[in-house]
């Protein structure tokens, strides 16, 4: 295709999407679309399978049935949730394994949150509570994105996610309803979870130099920061139904702008754990590395077996 | 020996009376453990009483490309739609 | 039949689920494929679900005001009565499949019994648990087959698994002095009658399997006495964990 070929067929692209069109596997897409969906629908996946590493934690010590049964379809949810969204990448022409080996080589990132340590009861409801409120802002959003499995995926996600906020801000309710001991254990987690929750939402608009393209093609509605003032916004009255505070001594309610004023992110932190020197980076890639390479006997087990069932029907049949 | 399991597409009756509907896919050994997956993963939530899968590699599909001559002249046919005979208001359940 | 007695008959069943349970939350996030990972947590949250049924029902039986939980968290070591077999580690998914289908085949042709249980509670958490049983079987059975008919490596690894809980499977037909006195009245299953059934079942699928079926006639028991192995003592060590730090809370 000649180079003019290729801008015609990019304008028309770009008008489809300007239309609300959804675009699909098989139609004409730029290299570039192809290449930042793989990246952003991976990257995606990602968050959901190494997410299930630090609330996985605390399946066995749930302190009670109820709990540990929700935590347990939680978890499993997010499990489900990485295979929806590896096989909407997977109709890009990329196939799971190599998306997996992109992870464990570290080429491939994931939501720096998960990098940080569940150490206590609580943790696992401010992460119900904080990042998933966090993720349903962005997911909600992409609910309506451009690339149609893309969108169709997060659809599904969206509908089976609406309980695991709930069930995290049930749990912060109860700690903060019970003893003394119990809401400091609430406030506690809420301290360490805040700012990275607030980091989730990527670097100020200014660093962010994919945005407009990102905007464009529906990745993206809003900037992160618009995103992460509605994150603020809508949590701060939660923080107060519960009696605990945020640690941000900046924050306070801006009557003219109709939001709140909030202090500055550790930019500094941010950029540490993104580039891997997070509390728990090298923990989850060893977690996610050990499970593949101790499964590879299991998979490559029921290849064979399948192999060897299916020439048996066929010497049945002649 | 190397081999991945290949991907499956899963197609499910959410209840009796409806059509199986395109669900998502999933990777399996064999159609038994498709079977299986299937039922895990995608009606976790009581979503189905009937499943379909099938190894993507047997799925044809049109191509996009041929949409204009596939789909197209289609368009234009609209006497094969009730809207295009007009008939008197009086007759009534038509 | 007593009101003490029929619960702690109870319990004795609702521990294994409970156990067997917590075994399977383990691995969760950490098996070989996102599918099976994603299948064996079913299989946990179905052993979760009838568990609760038992110490719920347990709970209104006992003259404490016990709640499920307390049931299911705060007794002593001695006082859990499940089975040896479902307290076996995870070592590799040639155990975990191993400890799913020797407890499996059980647990099925014990609940077809328990839905003709005098005690109608029992009767129908058991019409409800026998459905999905049924499936864990045959996910178990079909994985059983694959690992011992696949490669070389798989087929070693699952006899190993086969032959290390074989010492085990002895236990589930043990009749204790609560389970014979819920025979008598009529509510509870006379084990011995399910074990030609069991093993001919077993032996049946490990053959399919290319496995062997192993031979020694050496067995354990204690786990419907309390008595337990040294793996029980951790695990209730994590489940406990919370209850015991921070007793008397709501969560």
């Amino acid at each position: 295709m000649s180079d003019k070929e290729i801008k015609n067929l990019e304008a028309i692209f770009e008008a489809r999407i300007d239309r609300d069109e959804k675009i699909e596997p098989k139609d004409w897409m730029p290299e570039k679309y192809r290449q930042t969906h793989i990246r952003q629908i991976s990257q995606h996946a990602h968050s959901e399978i190494v997410g299930m590493l630090p609330e996985g934690n605390w399946i066995t010590r749930a302190p009670s049935l109820r709990r540990k049964a929700a935590l347990l379809a939680k978890v499993q949810d997010e499990a489900g949730h990485g295979l929806y969204l590896y096989s909407a990448a997977e109709t890009l022409g990329i196939s799971r394994n190599e998306l997996y080996e992109q992870l464990h080589s570290g080429k491939a990132k994931y939501s720096s949150i998960f990098n940080y340590p569940t150490i206590s009861w609580a943790d696992i409801g401010a992460i119900g509570w904080l990042v998933d409120g966090a993720a349903i802002i962005n997911q909600v959003a992409l609910c309506t994105t451009s690339f149609g499995p893309y969108a169709r995926a997060m659809v599904r996600i969206c509908k089976e996610e609406s309980f695991h906020q709930r069930q995290g801000y049930e749990i912060m309710l109860t700690l903060c309803k019970g003893t003394a001991e119990q809401k400091a254990m609430a406030q506690d987690a809420l301290n360490r979870w805040w700012w990275p929750s607030l980091m989730m939402f990527g670097p100020r608009d200014e660093e962010s130099p994919h945005t407009a393209q990102s905007m464009k093609w529906k990745l993206k509605r809003k900037t992160n920061d618009e995103l992460r003032q509605q994150f603020v916004d809508q949590t701060i009255p939660q923080a107060d139904i519960l009696g605990i505070t945020v640690p941000d001594p900046n924050l306070k309610w801006n009557e003219a702008k109709g939001q709140y004023d909030f202090g500055e992110i550790d930019w500094d932190e941010f950029w540490q754990v993104v580039k891997g020197h997070g509390p728990c980076n090298k923990e989850r890639m060893e977690a996610r590395v050990g499970a593949w390479e101790e499964g590879t006997w299991v998979r490559d087990a029921a290849m064979v077996y399948a192999e060897k069932q299916a020439n048996k029907k066929v010497a049945q049949a002649s | 020996m190397k081999k991945d399991w290949p991907l499956w597409e899963v197609f499910v009756r959410s209840k009796n009376g409806l059509e199986h509907r395109h669900f998502g896919s999933l990777h399996a050994a064999d159609a038994e453990m498709a079977l299986e997956n299937a039922r895990d993963v995608y009606t976790r939530r009581n979503e189905g009483v009937s499943i379909w899968v099938v190894e993507s590699k047997y799925i044809t599909a049109s191509n996009p490309a041929d949409n204009g001559e596939l789909f197209e002249p289609a368009k234009d046919k609209v006497y094969r739609h009730p809207t295009f005979y007009h008939l008197p208001d009086e007759v009534k359940h038509m | 039949m007593e009101k003490e007695h029929l619960y702690q008959y109870i319990v004795g069943i609702a521990d294994n689920n409970l156990v067997l349970g917590q075994r399977l939350g383990e691995l969760c996030g950490h098996g070989p494929s996102l599918e099976t990972d994603i299948a064996l947590t079913n299989i946990a949250l179905d052993l979760f679900g009838q568990t609760r049924s038992y110490y719920q029902y347990a709970a209104q039986l006992s003259a404490q005001h016990q709640t499920e939980d307390d049931v299911a968290f705060l007794r002593k070591e001695r006082e859990y009565r499940n089975v040896l077999l479902v307290e076996q580690p995870n070592t590799h998914f040639g155990h975990v499949i191993a400890r799913q289908f020797l407890f499996d085949v059980f647990h099925y042709l014990f609940l077809e019994q328990l839905l003709h249980s005098k005690d109608d509670t029992l009767a129908a958490i058991a019409a409800k648990a026998i459905k999905e049983v049924s499936y864990h079987k045959r996910f178990s059975s079909d994985w059983v087959k694959r690992l011992g008919d696949g490669t070389e490596e798989s087929h070693q690894k699952m006899q190993e698994g086969i032959s290390n809980l074989w010492r085990y499977t002895n236990e589930l037909f043990e009749m204790t002095a609560y389970e014979n006195e819920a025979v008598k009245a009529g509510i509870g299953i006379a084990l011995s009658e399910l074990k030609q059934n069991y093993y001919k079942e077993v032996n049946h699928i490990l053959e399919e399997a290319t496995l062997s079926v192993p031979e020694s006639p050496y067995f354990q028991k204690g786990g419907k006495e309390g008595i337990h192995t040294e793996h029980m003592g951790y695990l209730l060590a994590d489940l406990q964990y919370m209850q015991r730090t921070y007793p008397n809370m709501n969560w």
